[in-house]
């Protein structure tokens, strides 16, 4: 299986990535904002970081890089797109997902480890996952979730929410929501499925080690939904 | 010639910094005010001379990248 993770001036998550998805099987190839076109690929990432600064706002300048029109039409046809932290920001300021990322409703960056329960498994992300709580790394300033009152139901309609924040039973509850997102929103795909934006890391539990082994999970899972 | 734009934050969208903001100047003796919402400003400077034609400009980029239309509302103005 063939993944590309696009570095923007100011991703420093892609680095992560590129490891996480050699280490489950995926030949990976690093591309380069400026780059037209991306290589073939089963999955493109775009990772986590502060691309362009946050300047104007997060997501938004990276979101119109050159590379960007390829990876639109990549996800138009069909294609796996996934956006990690800052990757999400860029996801939605794309519009290939719906809603925004805010400031966090207590303007603290936060950096620490969640869980969160997978809302849709009938897709390629978390089809077969032998999980419904899963223990994922946030670290972010700009991560609470917010749409419209219709696009809410339209996400909720079209069962869009991939994960919410929740404590380890699977609750989900207020006291659970780390940074203000409307109904503990963690992530969200397009209505199709085949693009996945979300604020967790599953790239930082990879290594029982060093953090937590739900990442290893979710990846290993993934490739082989690919096979 | 110069265009202004100021982009401000829809009425149902939580403004945290405006809050805060609104808070100290409480603290600091300004007990009489009711909201602080928090905006961005811009002044481009365009070699576009027909004020019409430069504020149509100025629209399209307040569309595609300067506001976020979920959220933010953006008004132009003609220094």
């Amino acid at each position: 299986m063939k993944s590309s993770v696009i570095t923007f001036p100011g991703s420093n998550c892609d680095r992560d990535m590129d490891v996480a998805l050699k280490k489950f099987g995926f030949k990976n190839k690093m591309v380069w904002h400026n780059d037209v076109e991306i290589p073939k690929s089963d999955l493109v990432v775009l990772p986590g970081g502060f691309s362009y600064g946050d300047y104007l706002r997060c997501g938004s300048m990276a979101s119109k890089s050159k590379i960007m029109s390829s990876v639109i039409n990549f996800a138009k046809s069909g294609g796996l797109v996934m956006g990690i932290c800052n990757g999400f920001q860029i996801l939605v300021e794309t519009g290939l997902v719906p809603g925004v990322l805010l400031r966090n409703k207590y303007l603290e960056f936060i950096c620490k480890n969640v869980f969160v329960k997978i809302n849709n498994k009938k897709n390629t992300y978390f089809k077969n996952i032998n999980k419904d709580v899963v223990e994922f790394h946030i670290a972010h300033n700009e991560g609470n979730y917010f749409c419209t009152k219709d696009q809410l139901t339209e996400i909720e309609d079209n069962q869009q929410i991939a994960i919410n924040y929740c404590n380890k039973d699977g609750k989900i509850e207020n006291q659970f929501n780390p940074n203000g997102s409307i109904k503990n929103i963690a992530g969200i795909f397009n209505k199709e499925k085949n693009v996945l934006g979300m604020m967790p890391h599953p790239e930082r539990m990879i290594d029982t080690s060093l953090s937590g082994e739900d990442g290893s999970i979710f990846f290993k899972n993934l490739i082989n939904n690919l096979k | 010639m110069k265009i202004s734009v100021i982009i401000t934050l829809k009425k149902d969208v939580l403004d945290p910094q405006g809050k805060v903001i609104h808070q100290t100047l409480d603290g600091m003796g300004f007990n009489d005010i009711n909201e602080v919402r928090q905006g961005k400003y811009f002044e481009i400077d365009t070699k576009e001379s027909d004020p019409k034609k430069a504020k149509n400009k100025v629209e399209e980029m307040c569309k595609k990248l300067l506001a976020n239309l979920v959220i933010e509302n953006y008004k132009i103005i003609e220094v």
